[in-house]
C-alpha cells in the first residue's frame, strides 16, 4: 500500500468532511454494494514481490536462446545512457502537457521527436506518435479515407501481417474496403497491372512497407508513383524496422504522402510487444488530418520562445464525434526513448548500428546458405532480415532448432499458405558469431533428417 | 448592434450578399467573436453542391470548432484564399475581406428563408 | 545578473553537437551501404547531429527539470488519478526476462509472461465483476474503440444491425463520442439532472429500438455516484441495448463496488490511472476491455489461454473483432499492474478507493467557503469547484487559479473539463497524498481567492516563476512551426 494515513490522519480528515467512518464515506446502494469474495493475490511485501518476478521471469526461457526473430520487433543495443535519462521522475510521472508552463522539457523533447521523424522519412510534419506501427498504419488509412472521399485500399500483401490484421479490425469499424498486391520473386511488391486498377479512382491510397516483411528493399518505382499520384491515390509508406531509415532511402524520396512505422528499434524494449511507439509522418497537404498530438513552437507573453500542444481543435476532447480520431494518449514516453537514442547515437551511430546489421545479415546469409538442402527464397536485396526455404515444414525445423537451444526465426506459413516451407531469419548488431553458427550448425543437423522424411512424405 | 443592412443572415450566424445569381457567404461579427481568435477555416472545394443550410466547412478558434452551414444553396465557385492563408481577416473584416466562398445560387426562393438585418439582431440581442 | 531560468534554457538538439563527435557504441565500419545495397535504394544523406554523450545527459537532463512531474510535487489533475507510481513496478519490469522477451517468443518459452497476463485478466475480472478481460487495446480510448467493435459485432450476430445509436451523457469524456464515430454509430448526448446525475426518466426517452449503447462513467465525471444505475441499466437492457463502463473513474470503487453488479456489459480500464502505471507525459498508457459471459467470443485476438499449468496464446477466434495493435498487449505495464495489485491485494486496494475519497472530500470540504461547488454533497474521487462567482466578482477565472498553483508549486486541477460547469476546477488529489500535503494545497488555493479580491491583476499575470510565462496558443495554431528545419 501506497497510502500515507495514519489512524489519527483519518481521525481528524472525517472530522473535516463531517462523516463517522470512511464507509460511510463511500456507501453505495445496497442493490450495487459489493456482495462477492474476490479473487485476488493476498497482499506482498516488496521483498515478496521481486522474489514472485523473478520467478515468473525465469519461465521465460526465449531470450536465453541464440534468437534470430524479428518481423517487427528488434534486438537492438541500447546504451545504457538512455535508460538512465529516460527514467528521470519528471519524466516518468508526467501527464500529457496540457499545462505549457511547467512542461517545457517535455514539449521541447517531442518537437525534437517530430522532428526527428521528419528528417528520418523526409517529410514536412510528424505528430507526437500513436500506438504502434499497426495502429499508425490504421490512422494513416482513415486520413487517407477523409483526404479523398474514398473507401477503399490497395495494400502489399508484404506488408507486415498483423498490421493488415489491425487494418482490417479498425475497417470494420469505419467500413473500409482492403485489396491485395501480390508479392513478386525478389520478395518486393508486384505492380504490374496496377495501372488497370488505379484507373477505377476508387482508392484511397497504395500501402507499401520497405523494407517488408520479407525483409526485402521493397518502395514504388518512379513510373507507379506518378501514376498513382496521376489517379488521385495517395501512397502511404509503412517501416516496420525504423533503424532502416539510417541507410535507406527516405519514404517520401519513393512517393510518400503519408509513411507509418514502428520506432522500437530506437532504444525501446521488446517487451514482449509493448509498449511499443508507432508513428505518422505526413506532407504539408495533410497536416490537419494528422490524428493525435502536435507540439508547436511559439512565444510566450513576453515573446521567449515556448513549446505548447497545438492545432488541438482537431482532437477528440474538443470536436468530439467530430475529431480526426479517437486518439487521445501518444506513447510519449517511448517517443522520448527513442529521441534519446537518437541523440546519442547521432547519425554517426545510426549508420554504423545500420551497417551493422547489413554485415551480420549477409553473414547470416551466407552461413545458412552453405547448409544443403536450404536456400534463400526471395532474391532481392534486405536490410536486416531474409527467409529462408527449407525442406518439408519450417514450423518442424524451427522446432527442431529450439531443442538445440536456437530460435531459428518466425514460421512464414503462419501467415502465407503458400510459404509454409519458409522461415523469416533477422539478424541485428546483437548477433554474435557463436550464434550464427549456431544456427547454421542447427540446420545442418537438422534439415537431412526433416527434409529426407518430408520427401519421403512426398513419394 | 446593427448589422450591414445589405446582407441577408442564417440562425447559425452566416451571412450572405446577393449580385444577380452570384451569392458570397460569410460568418456575422457576432460568431467570429463569440469564437474568438480563428486560426484557421476549412472551406469547401470549388464545384461542390450544396443544399441550403448544408455543412459546407468549418471554423477553428484555439479551443473551439464550429461548422459553417451554407444560408443558400448552390454550386460553389470561388473560395477565399486569403482566409485560408491569414483566418485572423475572419476576426479583423468578417463582413469585408473576411468573406469565405460564392456560390451560384440554384434557387433565389430559398432567401425568404433567411432573416432579415433587423430579425438577426433581435436574435443576436437574444442570446 | 543573469536568471535562472535563462541559464537552463535548452537550445535544441539540433542546433548542438559536430559532425564526428560521435559516441562508439559499434565497431565503426570503413565501407559505406553501398557494399550491401543498390545505389537507389540508399539515402544520400542522414542530417541528424552528432553530440558526446556527456552533453546529451546535459541537454535531457535539462529538459526534465523543466518537466512536472508526480516526483515533483502535488498533482490534483482531475479525471487523470496522479497518483504515486512505485519504483517496485519499474524494476519488475526491467526484469530481463520480460523485458526482452520477443513477442512471437514460442508459447512453451514464455510461460511466465503468459502466466503474468492470466493472472492480471483473472485478478481484473474479479475486482470489477466481468466475466473476462483481454488486455489488447493500447489505452482507454483504443478499449473504447474495442468495446464499440464488440458491440457492433454482438449485435451483427444478432441481426439487429440497426442499432446504431449511442447515448452519452454530457459529463462523458471526449473520447465517447469520438470513439463512436470510428464504429459509424451516431451519438445521442443526454443532459445531466440538477443533481448532476443521468435521470432514468429522462433517459427512457431517448432509449428504443435503434439503441445500441449507453456509456457510462460511474462516478462520473462530476465525482459524483449514480445512485440510480441499477435503474438505468435495466432500461437500458429492455431497450435491448448494451451498458458501457468507462473505467477512469474506477480508483473510487475498488473493493466497495463492481460495474458487473450494477449491470455493465463492457467496460474498460486505464492502467495508468487506477493501477499506478506512470503516465510518462502522456502514454504508453494500456486500456484492459472487460465484458460479461454473453461478450466473451468477441473480445480482441489473441487470448491467453490456461489449460492445467500451461498457457497458450489463441489466436483461432472466429468471432473475436480481430487484433487491435501490432501485438498482444502493452505487457511492461500489464507487470507494473500486477505488482501493484500484489502490493496492496483486496484490503490494500479497498483502502486506496476509501482514502482517495477521503482525500477529495477532505479538500472539498476545507475550501468550499471560498470556492463554490455546484454539486453540494459529498463527492467520490474527486469534485468539481467553480470560479464562476469570483470571476463575477473579481474578473478572475479557473485559469487564473491554475496558473496562480503553477506558482506556487502545485500542478493545475483540470479546468477544460467538464463542459456543463463554466469556469471548473476539477480536483483529484489521489490516495497517496498527506494531509499536510493537502493542508498546503489547501492553504494556496485559499491564498489565491484571497489574492483576486485584494490584487486580481496579480493574480491574472501568473504564472511569472515558471520557465515561460503564458504561451501563445494563437501564434501557434496559426503559423504552425511542428519541426525545426536545417
Amino acid at each position: 500500500m501506497y497510502t500515507p494515513h495514519t489512524d489519527s490522519d483519518i481521525e481528524a480528515m472525517l472530522a473535516v468532511v463531517g462523516a463517522k467512518s470512511l464507509d460511510e464515506l463511500v456507501k453505495v446502494p445496497a442493490e450495487v454494494a459489493l456482495r462477492a469474495k474476490l479473487e485476488l493475490p493476498a497482499a506482498l511485501s516488496e521483498t515478496e514481490i521481486a522474489r514472485k518476478f523473478a520467478a515468473l521471469a525465469a519461465r521465460n526461457t526465449a531470450p536465453e536462446l541464440a534468437s534470430f526473430l524479428g518481423a517487427g520487433a528488434y534486438r537492438h543495443y541500447v546504451p545504457p545512457v538512455i535508460g538512465a535519462l529516460s527514467m528521470r521522475g519528471e519524466f516518468l510521472t508526467s501527464y500529457t502537457p496540457y499545462q505549457a508552463e511547467v512542461s517545457q522539457g517535455y514539449l521541447q523533447a517531442i518537437y525534437e521527436w517530430q522532428t526527428y521523424v521528419c528528417l528520418l522519412t523526409g517529410l514536412d510534419v510528424a505528430n507526437a506518435s500513436v500506438y504502434d506501427g499497426a495502429t499508425a498504419l490504421a490512422e494513416a488509412a482513415i486520413m487517407a479515407v477523409n483526404a479523398t472521399g474514398r473507401r477503399a485500399l490497395l495494400v502489399s500483401k508484404a506488408v507486415h501481417p498483423n498490421y493488415r490484421a489491425v487494418l482490417a479490425t479498425y475497417a470494420e469499424g469505419i467500413e473500409l474496403e482492403i485489396e491485395e498486391l501480390e508479392y513478386a520473386p525478389s520478395g518486393a511488391t508486384d505492380f504490374r497491372g496496377i495501372a488497370e486498377r488505379l484507373a477505377e479512382n476508387r482508392y484511397a491510397a497504395v500501402v507499401v512497407q520497405s523494407p517488408n516483411f520479407f525483409g526485402a528493399v521493397d518502395g514504388i518505382p518512379p513510373e507507379y508513383a506518378q501514376a498513382i499520384q496521376a489517379s488521385g491515390t495517395l501512397a502511404i509508406g509503412v517501416v516496420a524496422e525504423a533503424l532502416s531509415l539510417a541507410v535507406l532511402a527516405p519514404p517520401a524520396s519513393w512517393g510518400c504522402d503519408i509513411c507509418v512505422g514502428e520506432a522500437q528499434s530506437f532504444g525501446v524494449a521488446q517487451a514482449y510487444g509493448g509498449p511499443h511507439v508507432g508513428f505518422i509522418a505526413c506532407t504539408k497537404e495533410h497536416m490537419r488530418r494528422i490524428p493525435g498530438r502536435l507540439v508547436g513552437r511559439t512565444v510566450d507573453n513576453v515573446g521567449r520562445p515556448a513549446f505548447v500542444l497545438t492545432l488541438q481543435a482537431r482532437e477528440q476532447h474538443i470536436r468530439r464525434e467530430k475529431a480526426t480520431s479517437n486518439i487521445c494518449t501518444n506513447q510519449a514516453h517511448c517517443a522520448l526513448t527513442a529521441t534519446i537514442y537518437l541523440a546519442a547515437l547521432g547519425a554517426s551511430g545510426l549508420r554504423d548500428c545500420a551497417l551493422e546489421n547489413l554485415a551480420k545479415i549477409r553473414e547470416t546469409q551466407r552461413a545458412v546458405a552453405a547448409v544443403p538442402g536450404v536456400g534463400v527464397r526471395f532474391d532481392g536485396p534486405v536490410f536486416n532480415e531474409f527467409v529462408l526455404r527449407v525442406p518439408g515444414r519450417a514450423a518442424d525445423v524451427l522446432e527442431a532448432l529450439r531443442e538445440r537451444r536456437v530460435l531459428g526465426g518466425l514460421d512464414l506459413g503462419r501467415f502465407y499458405p503458400e510459404l509454409g516451407d519458409s522461415m523469416l531469419i533477422a539478424a541485428t548488431e546483437m548477433t554474435t558469431q557463436a550464434e550464427i553458427e549456431a544456427l547454421a550448425a542447427g540446420l545442418r543437423a537438422v534439415v537431412p533428417a526433416l527434409g529426407g522424411a518430408g520427401l519421403a512424405a512426398a513419394r | 448592434m446593427s448589422q450591414p443592412a445589405n446582407l441577408l443572415y442564417s440562425k447559425d450566424h452566416e451571412w450572405v450578399a446577393f449580385e444577380d445569381e452570384i451569392a458570397t457567404v460569410g460568418i456575422t461579427d457576432y460568431a467570429q467573436s463569440s469564437l474568438g481568435d480563428i486560426v484557421y477555416v476549412e472551406l469547401p472545394r470549388v464545384g461542390t453542391k450544396i443544399d441550403q443550410f448544408g455543412n459546407i466547412g468549418v471554423v477553428e478558434s484555439v479551443k473551439a470548432v464550429s461548422e459553417i452551414f451554407t444560408p443558400i444553396g448552390g454550386e460553389v465557385i470561388e473560395v477565399n484564399k486569403a482566409v485560408e492563408e491569414e483566418p485572423a481577416l475572419v476576426n479583423r473584416e468578417p463582413f469585408g475581406a473576411g468573406w469565405l466562398y460564392k456560390l451560384k445560387v440554384a434557387d433565389g426562393a430559398q432567401r425568404e428563408k433567411l432573416l432579415s438585418p433587423q430579425a438577426y439582431d433581435e436574435l443576436v440581442a437574444s442570446q | 545578473m543573469p536568471r535562472l531560468a535563462d541559464a537552463l534554457a535548452a537550445p535544441l538538439i539540433f542546433e548542438q553537437g559536430q559532425a564526428g563527435r560521435a559516441n562508439r557504441y559499434f565497431p565503426r565500419h570503413a565501407e559505406s551501404a553501398d557494399a550491401y545495397l543498390p545505389a537507389e535504394a540508399i539515402r544520400p544523406e542522414l542530417p541528424l547531429p552528432d553530440n558526446s554523450e556527456l552533453d546529451v545527459v546535459r541537454h535531457f537532463t535539462r529538459l526534465s527539470q523543466r518537466t512536472f512531474g508526480i516526483d515533483t510535487a502535488f498533482y490534483p489533475l482531475g479525471s487523470c488519478t496522479m497518483k504515486y507510481n512505485p519504483r517496485i513496478n519499474d524494476a519488475m519490469a526491467n526484469l530481463p526476462g520480460l523485458r526482452d522477451l520477443h513477442p512471437f517468443a514460442p508459447d512453451e518459452l514464455a510461460q511466465g509472461a503468459l502466466a503474468i497476463m492470466w493472472e492480471l485478466e483473472r485478478a481484473l475480472s474479479s475486482l470489477f465483476g466481468m466475466a473476462e478481460f483481454s488486455l489488447n487495446p493500447a489505452a482507454g480510448a483504443h478499449a473504447e474503440f474495442a468495446a464499440l467493435l464488440i458491440a457492433k459485432a454482438y449485435f451483427r450476430t444478432r441481426g439487429e444491425t440497426r442499432r446504431t445509436t449511442v447515448i452519452v451523457p454530457d459529463t462523458a469524456h471526449g473520447t465517447n463520442p469520438a470513439s463512436a464515430a470510428m464504429v459509424g454509430y451516431k451519438v445521442v448526448s443526454l443532459p445531466s439532472d440538477k443533481r448532476g446525475r443521468v435521470d432514468p426518466d429522462e433517459l427512457k426517452k431517448v432509449l428504443g429500438s435503434d439503441t445500441a449503447v449507453c456509456m457510462m462513467t460511474n462516478p462520473n465525471t462530476l465525482g459524483l455516484f449514480e445512485d440510480r444505475i441499477k435503474e438505468i441499466a435495466d432500461a437500458v437492457h429492455d431497450a435491448g441495448g448494451l451498458m458501457y463502463y468507462d473505467g477512469a473513474n474506477a480508483n473510487a470503487l475498488m473493493g466497495n463496488s463492481r460495474p458487473g453488479d450494477m449491470g455493465f456489459d463492457l467496460m474498460h480500464l486505464n492502467l495508468h490511472k487506477t493501477f499506478s502505471i506512470p503516465h510518462g507525459g502522456g502514454g504508453a498508457g494500456a486500456g484492459p476491455v472487460g465484458v460479461a459471459a454473453h461478450l466473451v467470443p468477441f473480445l480482441p485476438s489473441p487470448r491467453v489461454e490456461r489449460n492445467g499449468e500451461e498457457f497458450s496464446l489463441q489466436f483461432e477466434l472466429p468471432e473475436s473483432i480481430g487484433p487491435m495493435r501490432s501485438f498482444w498487449s502493452n505487457f511492461a505495464h500489464v507487470v507494473r499492474a500486477l505488482a501493484y495489485i500484489c502490493a496492496n491485494g483486496e484490503e490494500g486496494l479497498t483502502k486506496v478507493s476509501q482514502l482517495a475519497v477521503l482525500n477529495a472530500n477532505y479538500i472539498r470540504a476545507s475550501i468550499r467557503d471560498v470556492l463554490e461547488t455546484p454539486y453540494d454533497e459529498p463527492c467520490r474521487h474527486e469534485f468539481v469547484a467553480t470560479a464562476q462567482p469570483l470571476k463575477r466578482e473579481t474578473g478572475v477565472r479557473a485559469l487564473d487559479i491554475a496558473k496562480a498553483l503553477l506558482d506556487r508549486g502545485y500542478h493545475a486541477p483540470t479546468i477544460y473539463f467538464p463542459l456543463l460547469v463554466p469556469e471548473c476546477l476539477m480536483i483529484e488529489p489521489t490516495e497517496t497524498e498527506s494531509k499536510e500535503t493537502l493542508d498546503g494545497f489547501i492553504a494556496a488555493l485559499r491564498e489565491i481567492v484571497q489574492q483576486a479580491h485584494d490584487d486580481p491583476v496579480a493574480v491574472q499575470c501568473a504564472p511569472i516563476e515558471t520557465v515561460v510565462g503564458r504561451v501563445d496558443e494563437t501564434k501557434a495554431a496559426r503559423e504552425p512551426d511542428l519541426r525545426w528545419r536545417p
